[in-house]
């Protein structure tokens, strides 16, 4: 048997690669997660922080035991060799208790923060410095997914929105969100995290935005075709601001009506900002319950289930010769768009 | 020509169309792989292998032969799974702004669901399978396992699966899911396409045969343990390859489940998954995350006890707390079975339900963290001797422990709503993936090589690999987890914001590293094969190992042990060698054997052109290959002579050759 | 050499009871196939009040056919139970002929849910209908297609018996088949009772 010189180069390389690393973490500060203009958001980061400093409690001693033993007990190196050392119970009760205190702790602090930033949850305070003011009413935005954009809805507004949500700053907002056909997530980085949009189903989510500014909204789960590129972006704006830019959506662009939806609903892929100044008031109820184009019957709630609106296809077998393809799926080539009205630009405030 | 009925009933919707021959990169791999392909198969004709192939390898019952089989398929579809990955890196280096890359949606988004598909179901259960189906038995003092026909079939219906899969690149198109195939993007309405169809099919058959070999795996370590191997002498990989089978039965069967009511969607039309007609997509979710979780599991238990068993014959110790290992094994089988919504706490839930799944997950890392001390308090007071294997140890330990913490943190639900599909969590998996379950197949294999072939692996290349592999996993994984920081999400193929392209350039680097570590792990090989000679171990024990695998010779007899050993203790072999226990020489018994047969490569073969048949709707060729399954296998069932007896001269000779053997090497 | 062997390595012919590895094989098997109907369950459980607008269990469920189906797969169950008291006296004649007849129960059982099954599609409700019809006509079906395997399995074996007789090798094979029938029959109650039973009153 040959026996290998034990080289330290192992162990330093590792050392540096993680040193390194955690400085390029850092490097990272400015980034939406770790700066976020959301409270939820903040909160969010801050329960990473403190989940990761709880764990590099025993991750840095871990690392530091496996470099130092690697080393101090490598063949050669004159250490104490004790074959027989295969048991000890005190170790064995600190090995497993002291990760399991990490844990309980963690463990509390998951249960705490998980009742405390649940999306389903009306805000309890606006910033860390700002507490919520209970006369102040949720600003309510219809958030709906589709082939492969966004669209919000402002029922109090009577407006309606692609691909572009404003916010007035320090203002709760109550998210309700649905889809049209695949799920997608709902995701500003910067504002609360994220949640799931399904068909048929309505999610909830609260949410603040604490300064102004231009910010990146996405759809986090894959969803097809126009999944890269289905982007919105979210504004922070003040109380001024977002009553002149309301007032600005209502004169400009067409009317949301039924078949001016329809139309938007087919699949189209990198859709610009588009406005409407008026928007049916039932649009949303009606997406949800799957009944927009009319002659459907709508579904009633999450039970039951609904009839399809454009007609379902067979199953394999029992298609008939012409209709079998095996063609490309029924999504359209990139770059195609929608004859919807033509896009708005979004001017600054 | 293929629009006529005639052409349709025969072709169903196959048509020129479904080759590629538009697209010049897989026309180029197409043509690569089919001269290579006829080459491979000109080299075997010339040398008049075909024979010696089939008697001597596929028609082979020998759970050695079938477990080298394996890891070749595992090998060559991680080459396949690592081009996708380079491609993905390449694209996603370049695609900023105005520069759409090379690769348009349609297609990136088949390879990255083709590269997760392919690394864990071709690459990391044939791997992990392969090195329980060579090392359990002979760690058990077994001639074979418990149904060795079975085995061979679980392999071919592998096989079967992985050629529906490659068959995929070059007619039709593959699944644009992602590697579980989600719904609502893989309905009939969605994607009618062939992709979809090829996954489901592939996945089923290959289910098939992993569930097979789980049920084998399990009765193996049950009933044909040597006498005297009481459950709590056994070695710890044999306690971690039961712990991993008895999840694997667990979990595959929803997985064959969930599939099969979206093939109901697909081909009947009914309404498990749709969005109408009182279909729910969440539940297709449940179901293939019930089975999705539980599978890492599957697949990094078994290179828990690789490592253990690494760290206590290259420290020279017995492994420390070999009963909380064993305990900490079986608590993680179950507490893994009961964290599955943890991979979609953003689906709104309800916080008590998110908090229950999160910190059950978190629960796991203590057991988890209990492994890792105990190899820790293994090395201490050892002698450690790094070799090659034990260097994978070393680099395990530093790397995962990074990936359990990332883990420990997304099971936070506010964490998750912020990180969830992010690329963060995507280097978190690669992270747990590459850090345990890749390092430590290439420990095991470094580690047991030389008991399959007689001959150690070339120790320079294999340095090459290692450092390949460990530097390049980190330059091209810790950018990764920085842009997921950043609020990029995963399954993109293209970015607005030029200022996370310098992690994707770096992280592109690192993907290079990595090839250079395949490509050595390749040339090792290579170089070991030709330099056989002078690697050669004739002890059958090269690094004074413990467990019975090391009194066998090197590569083993068929028969593994001409008597069956008498365990005594723990580390079987070590104890035989240090109480100075004798090889018998003589008075040698006839051994009862079974026979080969080809009835398991027909089988997969008549499996997957019912697979192909419903793929294409060629209903002709389904309904023929499914009564031709059935009927073969009826007719397999007449067959009732599949045994025969070694006759007691031949052991004889082979054991005096044996003796000879180590006589000449002491 | 030889004397210090003793004690670590067996040195008498061994006397391997191979029969047992395959019947323990065979139960996990079973216990594999029992959660691909859990899975099956469990999706009927989530989508069982799924109507679409479409008919409901209490509209479409001909409870005496099928307490008369439940019955004759109960009885097939004992008579598979006599085949095994006359494969254990070692009467050959008498084993095929309870099988003979617990297959003949099987077809049948068999028979009456395709009966089922194509009125029910007459009426309009088909697995495409809705959910709830597509987890139903599902659920049943697998069942069903596991007895016909069984029975197909059941004849296979007369053709074997007659061949070799109450062979070792045939006498594992019958206790496998014995397992499988048996636990569909215990399907089968939980199919009767959650989907039929609890369909009607609920």
């Amino acid at each position: 048997m040959r026996e290998q010189p034990f080289s330290a180069m192992p162990r330093r390389l590792k050392a540096l690669a993680l040193l390194s690393s955690t400085a390029l973490l850092l490097s990272a500060c400015n980034a939406a997660v770790l700066n976020p203009a959301g409270d939820i958001a903040a909160q969010q980061r801050d329960i990473i922080y403190i989940a990761t400093a709880l764990m590099l409690l025993i991750i840095v001693p871990v690392i530091a035991l496996i470099a130092t033993f690697a080393w101090r007990y490598r063949k050669g190196s004159g250490a104490t060799y004790d074959p027989n050392f295969d048991h000890s119970t005190v170790l064995e009760l600190v090995i497993w208790s002291v990760p399991l205190l990490i844990i309980i702790c963690l463990g509390a602090l998951t249960w705490w923060s998980t009742h405390l930033l649940d999306p389903f949850r009306p805000l309890n305070r606006v910033s860390a410095s700002k507490p919520i003011d209970p006369k102040v009413r949720p600003l309510v935005i219809q958030v709906i997914s589709l082939d492969w954009k966004w669209l919000f809805i402002y029922p109090e507004q009577g407006v309606a929105t692609v691909n572009e949500v404003v916010l007035p700053v320090d203002r709760p907002v109550r998210f309700d969100l649905t889809s049209t056909n695949m799920m997608n997530t709902f995701y500003a980085p910067t504002l609360a995290g994220m949640i799931y949009t399904m068909p048929g189903m309505r999610s909830t989510m609260h949410a603040v935005i604490n300064r102004p500014g231009t910010f990146e909204g996405m759809s986090a789960n894959y969803s097809g075709a126009g999944f890269s590129h289905m982007r919105f972006k979210l504004y922070g704006v003040d109380r001024a601001g977002f009553a002149r830019w309301v007032g600005r959506v209502k004169v400009s662009g067409p009317a949301l009506d039924t078949p001016r939806y329809l139309l938007l609903e087919q699949a189209s892929e990198r859709v610009p900002a588009m406005y409407f100044s008026t928007v049916d008031g039932d649009l949303f109820r009606r997406i949800l319950q799957r009944c927009v184009k009319p002659g459907t019957p709508c579904s009633g709630g999450m039970h039951g289930g609904s009839a399809p609106e454009h007609g379902k296809p067979e199953g394999a077998i029992f298609k008939q010769g012409e209709e079998k393809s095996g063609g490309e799926s029924v999504t359209p080539n990139p770059g195609t768009q929608t004859s919807a009205p033509a896009p708005h630009p979004h001017q600054d405030h | 020509m293929f629009d006529e009925p005639v052409a349709k009933a025969i072709f169903g919707r196959l048509t020129l169309e479904s080759f590629p021959i538009h697209e010049p990169i897989l026309l180029v791999t197409f043509i690569v792989v089919a001269l290579l392909g006829l080459g491979l198969v000109g080299a075997v004709t010339k040398f008049r292998l075909w024979g010696w192939l089939w008697r001597e390898w596929f028609t082979s019952v020998d759970h050695k032969k079938i477990g080298i089989m394996y890891m070749i398929l595992g090998i060559v579809m991680l080459l396949r799974g690592f081009s996708d990955a380079l491609m993905m890196r390449a694209q996603q280096a370049i695609a900023f702004g105005a520069n759409e890359g090379y690769l348009n949606a349609h297609h990136y988004d088949q390879i990255f669901s083709a590269h997760g598909t392919i690394m864990i179901f071709f690459v990391a259960i044939p791997l992990i399978v392969g090195l329980v189906n060579y090392v359990m038995p002979l760690q058990i003092g077994a001639r074979d396992v418990a149904f060795p026909f079975l085995n061979n079939l679980s392999f071919w219906l592998t096989v079967a699966g992985a050629l529906l899969v490659m068959i995929s690149l070059f007619v039709g198109e593959f699944s644009r899911g992602g590697w579980l195939n989600y719904v609502p993007v893989t309905n009939l309405q969605n994607s009618p396409d062939t992709g979809p169809d090829y996954y489901l099919w592939a996945l089923q058959i290959a289910g098939v045969g992993t569930t097979l070999s789980a049920i084998n795996m399990v009765t193996t370590i049950i009933k044909m343990r040597a006498p005297g191997m009481g459950m709590m002498k056994m070695p710890i990989f044999c306690w971690t390859a039961l712990c991993s089978n008895v999840l694997a039965i667990a979990i595959f069967p929803v997985l064959t489940g969930a599939f099969a009511l979206l093939l109901l969607d697909r081909y009947v039309g009914t309404n498990f998954f749709t969005n109408d007609l009182g279909g729910n997509p969440m539940m297709y979710w449940n179901l293939v995350w019930i089975w999705g979780h539980p599978e890492v599991y599957v697949l990094v238990l078994p290179v828990f006890g690789i490592y253990s068993e690494i760290t206590s014959t290259f420290t020279g110790k017995r492994l420390f707390g070999y009963s909380s290992m064993v305990y900490a094994t079986v608590v993680i089988t179950i507490l893994s079975y009961l964290v599955w919504l943890h991979h979609f706490f953003t689906m709104g839930s309800g916080a008590s339900v998110n908090s229950f799944f999160g910190i059950a997950t978190m629960v796991i890392s203590i057991p988890t963290g209990a492994k890792i001390f105990n190899w820790l308090f293994t090395m201490y007071r050892g002698q450690i001797r790094f070799e090659l294997p034990m260097m994978w140890v070393v680099a395990f330990m530093l790397t995962f422990v990074v990936g359990g913490m990332t883990g420990v943190l997304l099971a936070v639900p506010p964490a998750d709503f912020v990180l969830h599909n992010s690329l963060f969590l995507v280097a978190h998996f690669h992270n747990v993936i590459i850090g345990g379950v890749v390092f430590g197949l290439f420990a095991g294999m470094d580690y047991w090589f030389p008991k399959a072939f007689g001959f150690r692996l070339d120790p320079f290349w294999g340095k090459v690999t290692f450092w390949g592999w460990v530097i390049g996993y980190w330059v091209a994984w810790t950018p990764i987890y920085i842009v997921g920081l950043m609020g990029t999400t995963r399954r993109v193929n293209h970015f607005d914001d030029p200022s996370l392209q310098i992690w994707f350039v770096i992280a592109a680097l690192g993907a290079l590293i990595i090839l250079i570590g395949i490509l050595a792990f390749v040339i090792q090989i290579a170089v070991s094969i030709i330099n056989r000679e002078k690697l050669r171990d004739t002890t059958g024990d090269p690094w004074n190992g413990r467990t019975l695998e090391w009194s066998t010779s090197s590569p083993p007899p068929p028969y593994n042990f001409a008597f069956t050993p008498q365990i005594h203790d723990l580390d079987a072999w070590y104890d035989m060698k240090d109480r100075g226990a004798g090889r018998p020489t003589s008075g040698f018994i006839p051994i009862h054997m079974p026979r080969n047969t080809g009835a398991g490569v027909i089988l997969s073969g008549l499996a997957m052109a019912l697979g192909f048949g419903m793929i294409w709707y060629m209903w002709w060729l389904a309904a023929l290959s499914a009564f031709a399954l059935l009927g073969y296998a009826i007719f397999h069932t007449f067959n009732y002579n599949r045994d025969y007896h070694i006759p007691a001269g031949e052991i004889a000779a082979q054991e005096d050759a044996r003796t000879q053997l180590l006589a000449a090497g002491a | 050499m030889a004397a210090e062997n003793t004690g670590f390595y067996v040195l008498e012919e061994e006397h391997h009871e191979t029969g047992s590895a395959t019947l323990l094989g065979f139960w996990i098997y079973l216990m594999s196939d029992a959660l691909i109907f859990a899975t099956l369950f469990a999706t009927f459980g989530v989508l069982r009040t799924s109507f679409a607008g479409g008919p409901s269990p209490r509209e479409i469920f001909e409870l005496p056919l099928v307490a008369l189906n439940t019955g004759i797969l109960l009885v097939s169950s004992i008579t598979y139970g006599f085949a095994m008291i006359a494969m254990q006296d070692g009467k050959l004649g008498g084993t095929r002929a309870w099988l003979a007849i617990t297959g003949l129960l099987g077809a049948a059982f068999v028979g009456v849910e395709l009966y089922e099954f194509a009125s029910l599609i007459h009426e309009g409700a088909t697995p495409q209908t809705s959910a709830f019809l597509s987890a139903f006509f599902t659920l049943v079906a697998t069942h069903g297609l596991h007895v016909t395997f069984g029975i197909i399995w059941l004849v296979v074996m007369l053709v074997q018996l007659q061949q070799r007789g109450l062979h070792a090798e045939n006498r594992r094979r019958l206790m496998c088949l014995s397992m499988f029938w048996h636990f569909l029959d215990v399907v089968w109650i939980g199919v009767f009772t959650f989907v039929y039973l609890l369909g009607v009153v609920a």
